[in-house]
């Protein structure tokens, strides 16, 4: 069989995971990963992230769905889609008493087509620590060595787990530069991730889950488009809300006043922001705090959580 | 994309069961236990032993003491140590991070109780061989059936061992879990007491005990005073004792931590 012969490297289809106690973790998710393309899976605790990629590893069945991965059913068909993977899972998973070289090893007499392990170790930059045991390596340093053996089979296609929680910034970037120099050469990544920067600077489409569900997908910038930009100010003692040019004029869909703190919402944000400067500049005041700003991906994520309290509210 | 060379099962056995005898070798409780015990534990029982009429049912003191020293090693050795092995793995979520990669289930299992099966397996014939030399046991009579009980019993043990870490949560409970088979196996399969010591119908009875039959053929082998059929029917016990162990492994065998 061809694995080029697959575009959808990854090929989720009304999954569903419920588990032992009933409680449904999945709730009916679809979308695709292309060949070569990061794909980021954001969502808050307990959003199903974990769940969703434990399926696509392969370490649990679906309870309804279908989930491919290049072109195999991961649980069913175990042996035809291993080699091609590699998984970092959300927790360590090393025997403690082991070194970090001995680790590797063992790891690497378990996969078929294994780079030396002092490489993989060199790639996060454990290579100083090869003879540590695990149990004293430090919450970022394990995070490392599951990354290198993720990595150690050559993998096609990478299952990353919340890759750089527990990593200082430093540690973070390493990462990150890792990730997109294997991207560079053609793996496929899907990571999940609480870091919402992580997701903008790396993924080049991305997911966000609510409760077992997609709550919105696309490129980082077409999920930040569907959200309004932002301008929020200080009007001096002595003006209201009044004094400004009409709103709707500016292009501003909405408005919040707290105290004296204004924050216009709107979708065209130069023509708001000229409207507004060129008015203060005529009136001759200085709007103190002022901050202008696109949509980013923190307000999209921040806004679907926002639905959830609406819905809650109206529950 | 380059081709495609499976890792053969064998080489990825010997990767993990490495990594297991390195951890092995680092548990100083795991070695005292796996090694010191099957060595103290037969000669402790000695003295009980030399009250006991053995001539009359023709056994040796030698034969008794290499019969249980070879099951406290299938109970000390492989079958203790393994569960406890296979909980820490389970708790330590390395099973989990194994089935990620392409190492098979069985392989998961067999890999980290090879080490254990081979430390049993020399520890049987460092004692075989130092009871023929000390105890005048001599060699075995019919050393077959003594190598088919040998391989039995380590696997039988390893296969229990993955049995009961299924249902024992941590490895200090492992302790506990692992008390019931030690304790009928020791009083019951002819390993601190001899089964010719034991009253007829619970001999009947205990001869049907999971590790009675390798035991049996172990001894059978020393003294060549099994039958052919008797030394059938304890093969297909300890046999069957093994698949019954495996389909609940297959079935019960618990890979990750109860959350």
């Amino acid at each position: 069989m061809d694995n080029n012969e697959h575009e959808h490297v990854i090929e989720v289809t009304d999954l569903r995971r419920v588990y032992g106690g009933g409680f449904e973790a999945v709730r009916g998710i679809s979308f695709h990963v292309d060949r070569g393309e990061v794909f980021a899976l954001l969502g808050t605790n307990g959003a199903g992230k974990t769940s969703t990629v434990e399926v696509l590893e392969g370490l649990a069945r679906p309870a309804s769905g279908r989930v491919r991965v290049l072109g195999h059913d991961p649980y069913e068909e175990r042996s035809a889609v291993r080699p091609w993977t590699g998984v970092m899972l959300q927790e360590g998973g090393f025997p403690s008493e082991l070194t970090v070289a001995e680790t590797a090893r063992m790891w690497a007499g378990c996969v078929s087509r294994a780079r030396p392990p002092e490489e993989a170790l060199e790639l996060v930059g454990l290579e100083r620590r090869a003879d540590v045991r695990v149990k004293q390596l430090s919450g970022g340093e394990r995070r490392r060595l599951d990354l290198a053996l993720a990595v150690l089979g050559r993998p096609e296609v990478l299952f990353l787990d919340e890759p750089t929680t527990g990593l200082d910034a430093e540690g973070r970037h390493d990462t990150w530069e890792l990730v997109r120099a294997l991207r560079d050469g053609g793996t496929t990544v899907l990571l999940t991730t609480h870091y919402l920067e992580e997701a903008e600077d790396l993924a080049d489409r991305l997911a966000i889950m609510r409760e077992g569900r997609i709550a919105a997908t696309g490129t980082p910038a077409e999920v930040t488009a569907a959200q309004p930009s932002r301008i929020s100010f200080r009007l001096p003692d002595g003006y209201f809300l009044g004094d400004l040019p009409p709103l709707g004029e500016l292009g501003v869909t909405g408005h919040e006043v707290d105290g004296r703190v204004v924050r216009l919402r709107t979708r065209e944000l130069q023509r708001a922001a000229t409207g507004l400067l060129v008015w203060a500049e005529r009136a001759g005041i200085e709007l103190r705090n002022l901050d202008v700003r696109s949509a980013s991906l923190e307000e999209a994520f921040l806004g679907i959580a926002r639905e959830k309290e609406k819905e809650e509210v109206a529950a | 994309m380059s081709a495609l060379v499976l890792a053969p099962a064998g080489r990825r056995l010997r990767a993990l069961a490495r990594a297991e005898l390195t951890l092995l070798g680092r548990n100083r409780s795991a070695v005292v236990t796996a090694l010191l015990v099957p060595l103290a534990l037969p000669f402790s029982v000695r003295p009980a032993l030399d009250q006991m009429d053995l001539k009359a049912e023709g056994l040796s003191v030698g034969i008794v003491l290499v019969t249980a020293a070879v099951g406290f090693s299938f109970l000390f050795a492989v079958y203790s140590s393994l569960v406890s092995a296979y909980v820490a793995r389970r708790e330590e979520l390395v099973l989990k991070r194994l089935r990620t990669g392409e190492v098979g289930d069985p392989e998961i299992l067999v890999g980290t109780a090879l080490p254990a099966m081979c430390v049993g397996l020399l520890q049987s014939l460092v004692l075989t061989v130092a009871c023929a030399l000390l105890l005048d046991t001599g060699a075995p009579q019919a050393p077959y059936l003594t190598v088919l009980g040998l391989l039995l019993g380590l696997v039988l043990s390893a296969a229990l061992a993955a049995l009961t870490a299924s249902y024992t949560r941590t490895v200090e409970s492992a302790q506990v879990t692992a008390l019931p088979l030690l304790f009928l196996s020791m009083l019951g399969s002819g390993i601190a007491i001899p089964a010719e010591a034991l009253p007829d119908r619970v001999a009947d009875v205990c001869a049907y005990l999971p590790l009675s039959p390798a035991i049996r053929l172990v001894r059978g082998g020393f003294t060549g005073e099994l039958s052919g059929y008797e030394a059938l029917v304890a093969a297909a016990t300890a046999l069957a004792w093994t698949v019954l162990a495996v389909f609940a492994v297959r079935r019960w065998f618990r890979w990750e931590p109860r959350r």
